[in-house]
């Protein structure tokens, strides 16, 4: 039976104690005299109980045994492969194998008595019925796959059947117990709540899970290449190594990475906060209702876009076209690259300008009307107001929006990805091209790659300098913004 | 007031001082900033206007494609020499289909079949799929061997651009993807009336293809269904019931801030960074599939949760506090109050706030790339275990293809996925219209 099933039969136990429970309960509320004795809860409450008791402990403990009966099966494997193969990292790569056997075993549906002599007659005996396995494995793995397929089968048979027995004993328990004056609702309630509170952590889990796992692989990188020639190398030159020769030849630095992803922010917000404010500005103060009610929607529209589409804008539209229009005025030359930081910049500078006027939009209008009033009151034009009193007074809230967009024009991916280029260099030339953080991510993670090469490893490291790097900006942010809120509120 | 002050301001009537130094200059301030708060308004409509405007004129084109009917001789010679379909059917399936649509297009345009060149172009001028759209004619019904039908073949992409005037024909000939002589054989079919421009249903049901004329959106909007799907089911309950903890049942601790602190934190974090969290977790430690819409929908899951929670917040809070009093008066507990009460009328807001997270998640690409969702995949996914892409990812790798043909369709695909996102976003706008209530 599969885990669907288990877990389909479980609920199903748990519906029909819902049912008989919540009928013995109206029963019961028949036959009191209420005069002498008030029921506590209402039917569907002791229902309740009783699926949450014939289910919730069943499907707890299955996952928990499902968990630890995949580690002993890992454990056996990683144990038994250990004793044929001397080095640790061939063994990863052998027990990925013995996997594969395992599976491949199941399909064909062979077992201890009639297992294939040698793990190549097993390969044919596969590939003849459609199952790829490796090259490279050896006798030993097949009867040890067999063992495994034995041991999880039982593993699996024992889980299950404890699973039901767990969730009939939970109904036949929670039937037994309905009383009149039994605090049902108070129960499921209590349950309720701490779901309610398990779903909270998610988000916690979440922040834990990303740092975790990025903090493992980056150790696990940095026992491969120094962590300052990383931090501080000029040189990005990873050589994809061959697949498990586990070669360091490549130089990682993140220096002209940074500088890229940095310049390309820089030339994105010196386009999108001027325009984002001023539009943000003149929507506030000057905009008719009329004009705000269509003109604010439409910019809107513009970070609705995904940012995939903003990048074939600029390869098949934008890049195009500075090039030719460099090409036009510096007489043929031209000096503006296809892919470049400036046409990245641009782009990614139309993608937050709403950012930048919606944000601002917050910060400004919630400076007090009376600074605006009292400023108008003493003669000052409304851009006198506005540069002399609204800004200067907005300026914490504003720094805290411009530090939150820069954040995004850092994390951005996929602009870059098709507009900036690959070619990691330094050069302050905005019309060359650059590359980013976020590009060398994706194109070190995207293909067939060895998993465990420092060539793989490094988007980890790139991952948590950028996760590093944004959080910082963001909590900062976040503390000036609400530094700022309570000033006024 | 004081008659000391009098004889002061008969002075000044007498004399008016003048007040409006500068004024001339301060009003000229005036009237620049005002430009350019106009100049930055006009700058963010002109680039949205040019963006929508070249995505739409390259790309609308890819919504018709042009087809050919030829009359198709089903000859039982090419397919079925040694008539043994009875036996083997798989003759049918390796017959050499190509030769019949060659042959019908040569019959038609009344070209000697003996002339190798002129046959070689001739079986440029239609479309590769054309052997497995013959084959399925065949396998369908075998009885249409031996039999002329016919039959609407799919130009080639070249010869498709060709009839859609996007090749330029003051280029030479030999720089040229169509010949000549194939110009005047399409001008010779369009004389006849058989070659049309009917629908593209292809982009939106083909799965991947090296030939642009074969290749769709299908596995890709299955695959994005499919993770939308996950989405919902696993963001929107997990989402409310957190945002109803924090809201209506969370003491204010430590505990809690730092559930806020990582909430707020998780909405500004890249998104290329979920992609590596789902590497690393789903795929590497728990063992699941690469290039699945499962681990695809819950990295998006997790990417949108924050989303969602800070819709469904604000929605919990604009219930007043007077249907919360009115429960409780009445002797419903805490919990009744919130699901019986406080939730139905949230609602809206919650389900506004979701769409335009899915509408979000629908457009996210960065982190798919990471879990091996860029694959080639021919076949529509079954179930969400099963290779699949996505739309986003799927107009990203026809970005990177070379041929022309796929510049339309990336511009076309990216035009469906601009359509799903404004009905999603209209779908959120007409449901704040219709229930939202202003207490």
């Amino acid at each position: 039976m599969s885990v669907g099933w288990i877990v389909a039969i479980v609920l199903g136990i748990g519906a029909v104690a819902y049912f008989f429970a919540a009928q013995r309960a109206r029963a019961q509320r028949e036959g009191i005299d209420r005069s002498k004795q008030v029921p506590h809860s209402l039917p569907t409450y002791h229902g309740w109980l009783a699926f949450i008791l014939a289910a919730i402990p069943a499907l707890l403990f299955f996952l928990v045994f499902s968990l630890l009966s995949n580690a002993l099966i890992q454990n056996r494997i990683s144990n038994e492969v250990a004793t044929h193969i001397g080095d640790p990292a061939a063994a990863s790569l052998s027990i990925g194998i013995v996997h594969n056997v395992a599976t491949a075993l199941g399909k064909l549906g062979l077992s201890g008595d009639n297992l294939p002599g040698s793990y190549a007659a097993l390969r044919d005996a596969a590939s003849s019925s459609g199952v790829a396995l490796a090259d490279s494995g050896e006798d030993y793995m097949v009867p040890l796959a067999a063992g495994v397929n034995a041991d999880s089968n039982g593993y699996r048979f024992i889980g299950q059947g404890l699973a039901l027995l767990f969730s009939l004993a939970g109904a036949v328990f929670a039937y037994s117990r309905i009383r009149i004056r039994l605090r049902a609702r108070n129960q499921v309630e209590r349950v309720v709540l701490w779901s309610l509170l398990g779903a909270s952590t998610v988000a916690i889990l979440t922040t834990v899970g990303i740092v975790l796992s990025m903090l493992g692989e980056t150790i696990h990188f940095f026992s491969d290449v120094n962590p300052l020639t990383f931090f501080f190398g000029t040189v990005w030159d990873p050589r994809f190594a061959d697949a498990g020769s586990g070669a360091t030849n490549g130089q990682f630095g993140l220096i002209p990475l940074l500088a890229g992803t940095l310049y390309i922010a820089l030339v994105s917000m010196l386009f999108a906060v001027p325009v984002g404010l001023m539009a943000a500005v003149y929507m506030g103060e000057y905009a008719s209702n009329r004009v705000r009610s269509t003109v604010k929607p439409l910019l809107e529209l513009l970070a609705g876009i995904p940012t995939i589409v903003y990048g074939i804008f600029a390869v098949v539209t934008l890049g195009p076209f500075f090039r030719d229009l460099s090409a036009a005025l510096a007489g043929g030359f031209a000096f503006i690259q296809a892919q470049s930081v400036f046409t990245a910049g641009i782009v990614m500078g139309v993608m937050l300008i709403p950012v930048v006027s919606s944000l601002s939009d917050d910060v400004i209008t919630a400076v007090p009307r009376a600074m605006r009033d009292g400023s108008l009151a003493l003669g000052a034009t409304r851009s006198e107001t506005i540069r002399k009193v609204i800004l200067p007074a907005a300026l914490p809230g504003i720094v805290g929006a411009l530090l939150l967009t820069a954040s995004r024009a850092i994390g951005e991916t996929m602009i870059v990805v098709l507009a900036a280029g690959v070619a990691a260099r330094l050069s302050v030339n905005p019309f060359e091209a650059m590359t980013t953080i976020t590009v060398k991510i994706v194109n070190q993670l995207t293909g067939d790659l060895e998993f465990n090469s420092p060539q793989t490893l490094v988007a980890f490291a790139l991952g948590l300098t950028l996760f590093a790097l944004t959080l910082g900006m963001n909590v900062y942010a976040l503390y000036i913004v609400r530094k700022y809120r309570e000033q006024y509120e | 007031m004081t008659d000391a002050a009098l004889p002061h301001a008969a002075a000044e009537t007498a004399a008016p001082v003048r007040r409006d130094f500068g004024l001339k200059r301060r009003h000229a301030a005036e009237a620049r900033f005002r430009f350019y708060g106009i100049a930055a308004i006009t700058i963010g409509l002109a680039f949205l206007a040019i963006l929508l405007i070249s995505i739409f004129s390259k790309g609308y084109t890819a919504f018709v494609q042009t087809s050919i009917t030829v009359p198709v001789e089903f000859s039982a010679q090419i397919i079925d020499k040694d008539d043994k379909r009875a036996t083997d059917p798989k003759v049918l399936v390796s017959a050499n289909y190509p030769v019949i649509a060659r042959n019908a297009l040569a019959k038609a345009l009344g070209v000697d079949p003996a002339d190798k060149k002129a046959m070689k172009e001739i079986s440029n001028f239609v479309s590769d799929g054309s052997r497995s759209l013959l084959r399925d004619i065949v396998a369908s019904d075998p009885s249409v061997i031996g039999t002329t039908r016919n039959v609407t073949l799919l130009a080639a992409a070249d010869i498709d651009s060709a009839n859609k005037g996007q090749i330029d024909l003051n280029v030479p000939e030999a720089k040229r993807k169509v010949s000549d002589q194939q110009l005047a054989w399409l001008n010779q079919l369009k004389a006849a009336g058989q070659v049309s421009t009917p629908f593209n249903w292809g982009l939106l049901t083909f799965g991947a293809s090296s030939r642009p004329e074969t290749a769709g959106l299908g596995v890709a909007l299955v695959g994005s269904l499919y993770m939308m799907a996950i989405v919902l089911l696993c963001a929107l309950p997990i989402g409310v019931a957190a945002s109803i903890y924090l809201e209506e049942f969370a003491k204010k601790n430590r505990f809690t801030d730092f559930i806020e602190v990582n909430i707020n934190n998780l909405a500004a974090v890249p998104s290329i960074v979920y992609g590596l969290l789902g590497l690393a977790v789903f795929i590497n430690f728990f063992g699941m599939p690469r290039s699945a819409p499962l681990v695809g929908g819950f990295v998006l899951t997790l990417m949108t949760l924050p989303t969602i929670i800070i819709a469904t917040r604000a929605a919990l809070r604009s219930v007043p506090p007077s249907i919360r009093s009115a429960a409780l008066g009445i002797g419903a507990s805490k919990m009744q109050m919130v699901f019986d009460h406080v939730l139905p009328l949230a609602t809206p807001g919650i389900l506004t706030g979701t769409i335009i997270g899915l509408a979000r998640a629908l457009g996210e690409t960065a982190p798919l790339l990471l879990i091996g969702m860029v694959a080639f995949v021919a076949d529509r996914p079954a179930t969400p275990l099963d290779p699949a892409t996505a739309l986003p990812v799927q107009i990203y790798m026809w970005a990177n293809e070379a041929e022309r043909a796929f510049v339309e369709r990336t511009s076309g695909a990216i035009i469906v996925l601009l359509v799903f996102l404004a009905l999603m976003n209209l779908a959120a706008i007409l449901l704040r219209r219709r229930f939202e209530r202003r207490w």
